[in-house]
């Protein structure tokens, strides 16, 4: 994998992360108080950037094969996470993600709670909903970043893809004001879903000891597989889907 | 504490496990016959995409038929 395709790869996963950590910052600072919202933004990027500093260094230094079997499992396993999530969203059988939506219920909760002071904190909740939005969120961009990035021995280029992503997404959203609704979120996910499951399966194969014809040219034949799986599946779950609909309007009409 | 460290512990389950633990499982399982496979004279690549081939299906028409 060259370094264009480490970096779109990264880009576009971290990029989905972060249009969900935004529109949880923005009900938090809208609905809230901003200060408390920022602060809880800081303090999770503060504890991001050392569980990245701590574990970049290690994971470069564990011999490749070993690295690769570790990591390629893990991400196989996280990317059929995704696949199959995105898969279920794209045949209809799980509602998709809708950041207007997602906006509108955080809105209404965090207007509901009570008001705490904690020391340099003027608002408890609006700064731990954003620090654990951006956490949580923050936590699955820096594990794909350094799968990445480790995988390809290019963990600066991995960071900073990661990083760009964020910056792209958090301008957009200062500009804007509003949550970013516009970015076809279930079309990203389901690229990603393709991608990290792809390399999971080349990577993991490689770790436990498999060679592959054509070495990383391989990759090129993979992609497009799991793509075409994947649509493949959708295809037959929306007919399956319409079928089961279609026998049971003709059960219920009378006869 | 323990209600803390289970917490913690639920939290990294669904973070890697996620929904479908037999998907982890199958994985691990491809992994270690790709493994004895690479250590004989056949070839181990094919052994992980047949995997997925067949965990992906199971796992969606589990979650459909909920």
């Amino acid at each position: 994998m060259n370094g264009g395709a480490l970096f779109i790869a990264v880009f576009l996963a971290c990029a989905v992360e972060a249009v969900e950590a935004l529109t949880i910052v923005l009900a938090a600072g809208f609905g809230r108080d901003w200060r408390s919202a920022f602060l809880g933004v800081a303090s999770s990027l503060a504890v991001l950037v050392l569980i990245v500093a701590a574990l970049g260094p290690t994971l470069t230094a564990i011999p490749l094969e070993a690295l690769r079997l570790v990591v390629g499992g893990l991400l196989l396993i996280f990317g059929l996470q995704w696949l199959r999530k995105a898969i279920l969203r794209a045949s209809g059988l799980k509602a998709t993600h809708d950041e207007a939506a997602i906006y509108r219920d955080e809105l209404a909760a965090v207007q509901a709670a009570p008001l705490h002071r904690r020391g340099l904190v003027t608002d408890w909740y609006a700064f731990t909903l954003s620090f654990k939005g951006v956490l949580l969120e923050g936590l699955e961009v820096a594990f794909i970043a350094l799968t990445f990035g480790a995988n390809q021995r290019n963990v600066p280029l991995a960071a900073f893809a990661a990083l760009s992503a964020v910056l792209v997404v958090a301008v957009a959203g200062i500009t804007l004001r509003a949550p970013l609704t516009r970015v076809p979120e279930n079309a990203m996910k389901f690229i990603v879903g393709i991608m990290l499951t792809s390399f999971g399966i080349f990577w993991g194969a490689e770790g436990a000891g498999a060679r592959w014809p054509a070495g990383d040219a391989a990759l090129l034949v993979l992609v497009p597989a799991v793509a075409l799986f994947a649509i493949t599946l959708v295809a037959a779950l929306r007919r399956a889907g319409s079928r089961a609909v279609s026998s049971k309007v003709a059960d219920e009409s009378p006869s | 504490m323990t209600t803390r460290l289970k917490a913690f512990l639920r939290f990294w389950y669904d973070f890697v496990v996620g929904d479908d633990w037999r998907v982890a499982v199958a994985v691990i399982a491809a992994l270690a016959l790709t493994y004895a496979v690479s250590t004989t004279s056949l070839p181990a690549w094919p052994i992980l995409p047949a995997a997925v081939a067949v965990i992906l299906p199971v796992t969606l028409w589990r979650a459909a038929r909920r």
